[in-house]
């Protein structure tokens, strides 16, 4: 299967979908910056965007990879205008990328309604300009697909995990770069996880990215496992971690990301979503959108979503495949799943038929093909405080 | 179950790895349904979901409970086989776990 076309970028990146997006830079910007977006929202303007007053680097870099990813064409900055945020730094970064970029300020613009005004008209032209633009042949190595579990039960770890992992073998095998996470939900797992990694030293800052969550946890004296696990069949963390851990593949471990950093190349990731540092901001990510923003951020051009309880999300910017591992909750919920991994449990498929089909639903997503959560008009998006150290030199060994 | 080089998993119970000491519902069961577990009769205790845990064999309080080949946590009691294994008689060796009251798994166990 290939006629896999993209939206050429200037770092050589590209894109499957070219969407204009709509940053609102403080929370007292996100009505006006959502009313500019809300007449094109499923004409192709997404909605993203920081709260907080105050200044993050985590926050600024991942702004900037959101807003220069390569599902990206164009980008409009709303600033109320007192706000910490460093908006000339992120319009520069954009216009450095090749993308249209406007920063419009609440406060010198006239306030909402002229804003709103001024932002409908500049985001309806940069659509028709995007409307306009060609596609170039695009291979599967030219892809980046991540993948996280949500509202996990005990049919993940059976079905729908282990045949995430083997759409990531068959897509890394054709050289694509794939990236799994959330070290807090691969607790009792760090050290087989390990034993894959390609070097000693990277083996080794696998099992410590694990370690910092385990801690972590503790301190906030939760772990990451929610009520709805429990009524699903899951019992602890480690056993929801193994589950989790199965739709990693086998394919040997390439290196170790944080946040906004881009693989190298094809192969293998995890993505520590962590932060460093002793805990200061609450839970490392306050729900699976969360997660889903930070590997946009480092690239994913689609996300693989594995759900038993029945998650409905979606994403700005990049399509999230969801793939239902409970054939009871597919019953309920078919309209909103991608893919019926339950059918494994009643033997109507196998691991194998169904990794080939969640390869290709991503594949047939740069061949025009939408989601069901695109087709629903999900957007969701949340961006929140944190802080990270840069990766060491021993997590990317291979580069 | 049964398991071949594709990756079929369908029947009553599966077993994921040889090692386990847990079998995993593969669909719903009813109280006093006969199950075979490794050659022996062995009927299930109440009624149960999908996707849940049973004893293979007989659990003793302090043991490991063994899935996919691995540690999950630490049973609180003794465990009969065929018994449900869920968080009234299985602790995490790292956090606790939140029910669906609110309450963490470890504080009234």
């Amino acid at each position: 299967m290939n006629g896999l076309r993209g939206y050429p970028r200037p770092d050589g990146r590209k894109g499957i979908r070219n969407y204009v997006l709509v940053a609102y830079l403080v929370e007292c910007a996100h009505h006006v910056a959502r009313e500019i977006a809300g007449p094109l929202r499923d004409e192709g303007v997404h909605l993203v965007g920081f709260p907080g007053c105050y200044p993050n680097d985590y926050a600024q870099s991942m702004m900037r990879e959101l807003c220069t990813h390569p599902n990206v064409g164009a980008v409009l900055l709303v600033s109320l205008g007192c706000e910490s945020f460093n908006r000339t730094r992120l319009e520069h970064e954009i216009q450095a990328q090749g993308r249209a970029v406007q920063t419009l300020v609440i406060q010198e613009t006239g306030g909402t309604r002229a804003t709103i005004a001024e932002g409908r008209s500049w985001v309806a032209a940069r659509r028709a300009e995007l409307d306009r633009e060609d596609t170039v042949p695009m291979a599967v190595s030219d892809l980046v697909i991540g993948t996280i579990c949500g509202g996990s039960d005990g049919t993940s770890g059976i079905t729908g995990n282990p045949a995430a992992g083997r759409a990531f073998d068959m897509l890394i095998e054709n050289g694509a770069a794939c990236i799994f996470e959330e070290t807090g939900e691969l607790i009792g797992c760090e050290h087989i996880m390990a034993e894959r990694a390609v070097t000693p030293d990277l083996a080794s800052e696998l099992v410590a990215s694990v370690e910092k969550a385990a801690a972590y946890y503790d301190t906030l004296g939760l772990g990451s496992f929610a009520a709805g696990n429990a009524a699903g069949g899951l019992t602890t963390i480690e056993e929801k971690s193994m589950g989790a851990y199965a739709k990693s593949g086998n394919s040997p471990i390439s290196g170790l990301l944080k946040p906004g950093d881009r693989p190298p190349g094809g192969g293998l990731y995890l993505l520590d979503v962590v932060p460093d540092g002793e805990v200061r901001y609450g839970f490392p990510n306050i729900n699976d959108n969360a997660e889903i923003a930070e590997l946009i951020a480092c690239g994913c051009h689609a996300v693989i979503f594995v759900t038993g309880r029945g998650s409905v999300v979606g994403s700005a910017i990049s399509p999230v495949v969801k793939v239902c591992a409970n054939p009871d909750t597919y019953d309920r919920l078919a309209d909103d799943m991608d893919v019926n991994a339950g059918r494994i449990l009643r033997g109507d498929a196998t691991l194998e038929d169904v990794g080939r089909e969640i390869r290709d639903n991503l594949l047939g997503l740069a061949c025009g093909h939408k989601t069901r959560s695109e087709e629903l008009g999900h957007q969701e998006f949340i961006l929140t405080y944190k802080s990270f150290e840069p990766a060491g030199p021993s997590c990317l060994p291979a580069f | 179950m049964k398991e071949d080089a594709n990756g079929s998993r369908t029947g009553s119970v599966l077993l994921l790895d040889e090692r386990d000491n847990v079998l995993v519902t593969g669909r719903p069961l009813r109280r006093g349904q006969v199950l075979e577990i490794d050659g022996d009769r062995v009927e299930t205790l109440s009624d149960l979901p999908i996707a849940q845990k049973i004893a293979r064999c007989a659990i003793r309080a302090g043991d490991g409970v063994i899935k996919y080949g691995v540690r999950i946590g630490t049973a609180t009691a003794a465990i009969a086989p065929g018994e449900h294994v869920h968080l009234h008689n299985v602790k995490s060796d790292y956090t606790p776990s939140i029910r669906a009251d609110g309450t963490t798994a470890e504080k009234d166990s």
